[in-house]
């Protein structure tokens, strides 16, 4: 069984159909992918799965109905997105927004373990710990969104475009970080502009165009498909 | 006696109140982008109350420590008006929470109407007095007096701006009330039940007015339907001074607004060669509030143009 299945989930804007009744699955413990052109409905898709923007639809956390929920249960159940533009909480301390990621958890010695281990993963993070998030460089910002979600244990991390703005480098980086988190058995949805990127660390993706999902199969072939290498990897 | 010091003991009792209020203007502010102009009512109502219980007990046994009764009301108006702000939000406000900005801002202008109306119904249109039994002991510090009621108010309202100020800094409930105000979607997100911690936010502020109503009525030994409509707008003034959703703003805003206000009525006459008379301080609260808003729109400590109101 899936950990993650979304039947016919839709998400509008007014009048703007932005998700148009898509269906996806994700495995225990797998890293899917989610690519697309700018406004394809990525972003959305992300917002219904965690019932904010009045999705319709069915999302369903191992056999359990998410999408009666109120996005804070959702959270609460082990979904953690991290959303595009990373979305810290700039007047909080660094140490403070990783506190605020295990806010639905109660046991303490189990987010002293989870803190600890992030300032290990995160070295920059702990020498900042002090400082407001806002003063943060974009890709330490992105570090700290990461973090931050890992401290919810979620049995589902979704992420939202975790190299935009980032410099090679640090894009790298990130990266590492997050084939790392997938090597530990934290299941992963990505979504993802650089179909390079996601493609490679990624075991299935799907393709989103105008709200629907027109491709999906396993990475390696999908990136071997010229349609996608038209597309999606500029060739 | 030195007017100075005497008028700068005034203020800063009077500030502390007025802080107090503000308080619970730059919570919701904060949180909502809301100037929830019910405020004002609120903080009346806690005084009503508190004078009703005041007068049960007193009626039904005179010879009850005086303390001892005015902590009664006190205990009975804080909760209240904790119910009452919980209602307000809930059925006055919630249902806007997505609405145009001037739509709750003119909603909270009838909340505030209605309950003024409501007051006068239940309490009268005359003046409720406030019983003279407090101690009633005087000092003299600097050359100037202060009372114990004086030291009362100033001390009450330290530790419930402490109070306070370790809540929003140092608990799990402070800290999502700090993350909901930078972000709904994303305390959302963090598992946070925004919805809860707006009721907290609009109860605990409401708390601490139904101190300042108490606190204003026995000062000025009475209280009234309206009274809530000038302490009100002297507070948002403060708020604006200090910066309109700092908290910290908000208390210093407060207790300077009440200092500006004091000297301003002790000096207005010599100012003006005897033309205006210190019943005129009421003045320099708005004056501060146009300066601010002209000079200053962020305030003293705010961070944000508080023009989009
Ligand atoms: N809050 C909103 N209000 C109105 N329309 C919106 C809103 N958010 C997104 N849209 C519209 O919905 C469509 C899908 O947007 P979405 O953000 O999901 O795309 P995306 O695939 O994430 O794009 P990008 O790669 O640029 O982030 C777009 O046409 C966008 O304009
Ligand atoms: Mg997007």
């Amino acid at each position: 069984m899936s950990l993650l299945s979304v039947h016919g989930l839709k998400v509008a804007y007014g009048g703007i159909q932005a998700v148009r009744g898509i269906d996806i699955e994700v495995a225990e413990g797998e890293l899917v992918c989610l690519i697309g052109a700018n406004g394809a409905g990525k972003s959305s898709t992300l917002k219904g799965i965690m019932g904010l923007a009045h999705p319709r639809g069915e999302v369903l956390l191992a056999g359990e109905r998410l999408h009666k929920l109120p996005t804070h249960a959702i959270a609460a159940r082990g979904l953690a997105l991290v959303p595009e533009g990373r979305g810290v909480f700039g007047r909080l301390t660094v140490a403070e927004n990783l506190d605020m990621g295990a806010y639905a958890r109660r046991d303490r010695a189990g987010i002293q373990a989870d803190l600890a281990r992030a300032y290990d993963l995160f070295p920059r993070l702990a020498e900042r710990r002090a400082q407001l998030a806002g003063t943060l460089s974009g890709g330490e910002q992105q570090m700290l969104a990461i973090a931050r979600a890992l401290m919810g244990r979620p049995r589902l991390l979704l992420l939202d475009e975790p190299s935009m703005g980032l410099a090679p480098l640090m894009v790298r980086k990130i990266y590492e970080t997050i084939a790392m988190i997938a090597a530990e058995g934290v299941t992963l949805l990505l979504v993802e502009q650089n179909a390079h990127l996601a493609l490679k660390v990624s075991q299935r993706a799907y393709v989103m165009e105008s709200g629907e999902i027109t491709l999906s199969g396993a990475s390696a072939e999908l990136a071997a498909n010229p349609r996608v290498r038209a597309a999606y990897l500029g060739e | 006696m030195d007017i100075f010091t005497q008028q700068l003991i005034n203020g800063l009792v009077l500030g502390s109140i007025y802080a107090l209020v503000a308080l619970g203007y730059t919570m919701v502010y904060g949180i909502l982008e809301l100037i929830n102009f019910a405020h004002g009512e609120v903080t009346m109502i806690g005084a009503m109350v508190a004078l009703s219980v005041i007068g049960v007990l007193l009626g039904a046994s005179p010879d009850l420590p005086g303390l001892m009764v005015v902590i009664a009301g006190l205990l009975v108006a804080i909760p209240a008006c904790m119910a009452l702000a919980f209602g307000i939000e809930k059925i006055a406000y919630r249902p806007l929470r997505k609405a145009p900005r001037l739509a709750p801002l003119i909603t909270a202008i009838g909340v505030s109407i209605i309950l003024q109306n409501v007051a006068m119904l239940v309490w009268g249109r005359q003046y409720v007095s406030f019983p003279a039994i407090l101690p009633r002991g005087q000092h003299e510090i600097l050359g100037a007096h202060i009372t114990d009621l004086q030291i009362a108010i100033v001390v009450l309202s330290l530790l419930s701006m402490a109070g306070l100020w370790l809540l929003v800094e140092k608990t799990r409930l402070g800290r999502a009330m700090r993350a909901t105000a930078q972000s709904k979607e994303v305390a959302e997100l963090m598992g946070v039940n925004v919805d809860r911690v707006i009721s907290y936010t609009f109860i605990i502020g409401a708390a601490i007015a139904a101190i300042a109503g108490v606190m204003v009525s026995a000062y000025y030994g009475l209280a009234h339907y309206y009274m809530g409509f000038m302490l009100g707008l002297k507070a948002f003034s403060a708020a604006v001074l200090g910066g309109i959703g700092n908290i910290a703003g908000a208390m210093l805003g407060g207790l300077l607004l009440g200092v500006i206000e004091a000297l301003g009525a002790g000096y207005i006459g010599d100012l003006t060669g005897g033309f205006l008379g210190s019943h005129y301080q009421d003045v320099f609260a708005f004056l501060v509030l146009i300066l601010v808003l002209v000079f200053r729109p962020s305030g003293l400590l705010g961070e944000r143009v508080a023009s989009r109101a």
